[in-house]
């Protein structure tokens, strides 16, 4: 008899083996006040030894909105007739950064708290889950930001803002599920967090934030497949729905364009739900491996 | 995979090279061949230089700046109810790694350890931060080793008194603590928490005398409640008060498995040589 055999027969069960996937669910489920506070925590030490303190939440947002209009918008000159291109601007450039940003720190998640891993039991998917809900927390700060500059702008405040909440919604579960698979890429190959910055300059790039997609595409007519993938893009239709949320002269402006937006709710959901299950099951399969770093 | 026999009136458990079991006691953590191996980043033994890199690339050798640390080399025993085992060897033999791979933190490249109910190390370190006060500390600390949001607010005064803090300083940040405030609040997090089977890794007894006679008893109240203590200790004195049997480990392998006495001795005889 061999001593596995002898284990198993007196009911003994495998002490590095990963759970089953409903089990560990109900294990993520569990710990869902765990996540919450790791995450407030990371927010709260990130500022504790800044003089401005929890200030720095909201400058940070801010200075980041300035440097951009003042490359974008007053440098180059890219409004190119969008109207309101400071509020277009801005709320490109923090909608997506809350995906760039969870994708950056996901990668990371795993590795920089194998100590953690290492010293308690914890379904590893809690780290992603945190640091996703870590840059929630910092787009809320960001999205009082923007609605300060939104409304100073003049736009108006109409029932349509309230469609934010569904498209940052979807945003979340799509954030969640990327930055569950780079968790996993990251883990074993370190050097993916390397790499990563470029390709996510790439996508920010490529995702009208700094132009208008409805505005281009005419430059590419006789290439209608290329509108058509740039449309499909997560990053352009989670920052183009907002916009359609928060800006009314920039709906208006979409409208006089005939470009229509209907099909972007369709690709939301898929790009949320395709990466948060694919994700989450991707991340764990390899549950009990992340200890080994 | 290890064979075993039963135990018989011939074969005496330390002598043989073969696991023996005892059929008649309820085992609660079987070890079986176990061989860990780390994998270690940025341990690079040649210049850290951009040409030696692309070299390295070139020449198609994978993962350049990885190291691997075979720490445990086969090991194999069986644990029963009621046991208190203490591990023992030299610095860096293996001990802190046999342990995590106990709870199952490590995954091991070979071989498997089983258990019954889920063993659970004491520490809780690594979930703490520096920057936050010990208030916020103490309720992620709990929440990071499982409780739940209801137990960690019981708990939460419990474990206050015990660390013995006084209370502006519950409102500091940890950074501020000396290190022994530092680990009496660590320990108490730590201890707050029932376990199944109970590894404690070494140096968690630490503060002032006082607070080490709380903490030794704390582990003692711990003990009675877990189904087997594993204790990692420097300390021979320790393992042999607390321990009814000791597995000295050195190099990642098993060098003897017996009563603390016997093994104490073959240890001391021959780390004094």
């Amino acid at each position: 008899m061999s001593l596995a055999e002898f284990a198993t027969r007196r009911g003994l069960s495998q002490s590095a083996a990963r759970p089953p996937l409903r089990q560990y669910i109900a294990q993520l489920w569990q710990r869902r006040h765990f996540v919450w506070t790791f995450a407030s925590s990371k927010s709260i030490s990130l500022y504790t030894t800044a003089r401005l303190g929890q200030l720095w939440q909201v400058l940070t947002p801010l200075l980041n909105a300035a440097v951009y209009y003042l490359i974008f918008g007053v440098l180059l000159q890219m409004s190119r007739g969008i109207p309101d291109y400071i509020p277009f601007l801005v709320t490109g450039v923090f909608v997506f950064t809350f995906t760039q940003r969870s994708v950056n720190t996901g990668a990371k998640s795993v590795g920089d708290n194998l100590s953690l891993i290492r010293a308690l039991h914890f379904p590893r998917a809690s780290l992603p889950f945190a640091y996703v809900i870590l840059e929630l927390q910092q787009l809320m700060m960001s999205l009082i930001v923007l609605f300060a500059i939104v409304l100073a702008m003049g736009e108006p405040l109409t029932a349509h803002w309230l469609l934010l909440v569904p498209v940052i919604l979807l945003q979340l579960a799509f954030n969640i599920g990327i930055s569950l698979v780079v968790a996993r890429l990251g883990a074993f190959a370190r050097d993916i967090t390397q790499l990563l910055p470029f390709m996510l300059r790439t996508w920010f790039y490529a995702s009208g934030i700094i132009y208008s997609l409805a505005h281009v595409q005419n430059r590419f007519q006789d290439q209608p497949w290329l509108v058509k993938l740039l449309e499909f893009n997560p990053g352009y239709v989670y920052v183009e729905l907002c916009r359609h949320a928060l800006l009314a002269k920039y709906r208006n402006y979409v409208e006089d364009l005939h470009h229509p937006i209907g099909h972007l709710w369709w690709y939301a959901l898929f790009w949320a739900v395709l990466m948060f299950v694919g994700g989450f099951l991707y991340f764990y399969r390899a549950e009990e491996r992340y200890g080994r770093g | 995979m290890v064979d075993v026999k039963e135990k018989t009136e011939s074969v005496p458990a330390e002598a043989s090279p073969q696991i023996v079991i005892d059929p008649t006691r309820e085992p609660i953590v079987v070890v079986d061949g176990l061989h860990v191996v780390y994998r270690i980043y940025g341990a690079g033994g040649d210049k850290g230089t951009a040409a030696t890199a692309l070299l390295r690339m070139v020449r198609r050798r994978n993962r350049p700046q990885m190291k691997t640390v075979h720490a445990i080399k086969g090991v194999s025993f069986v644990v029963y109810r009621g046991d208190a085992v203490g591990i023992i060897g030299s610095n860096g033999s293996g001990k802190s790694t046999l342990l995590r791979a106990i709870a199952g933190l490590l995954p091991p490249e070979r071989g498997a350890v089983y258990t019954d109910g889920q063993p659970s190390l004491l520490g809780v370190n690594a979930a703490l931060m520096r920057d936050l006060t010990g208030e916020r500390n103490i309720v992620l600390g709990c929440l990071a080793q499982g409780l739940s949001l209801e137990e960690t607010k019981a708990k939460y005064q419990e474990i206050v008194d015990f660390s013995g803090l006084k209370p502006e300083f519950i409102q500091l940040p940890m950074r501020t603590y000396s290190s022994g405030m530092g680990a009496r609040l660590r320990f108490a997090i730590a201890a707050a928490k029932t376990h199944d089977v109970l590894l404690v890794d070494e140096a968690l007894a630490t503060g002032d005398a006082r607070f080490k006679r709380k903490s030794k008893a704390k582990i003692e109240e711990l003990r009675k409640d877990a189904g087997a203590v594993f204790l990692v200790a420097h300390n021979l004195e320790v393992i042999e008060e607390t321990c009814n049997r000791v597995i000295w480990v050195e190099e990642g392998v098993m060098r003897m498995d017996g009563d603390p006495k016997t093994v104490i001795a073959a240890y001391t005889e021959a780390t004094d040589k």
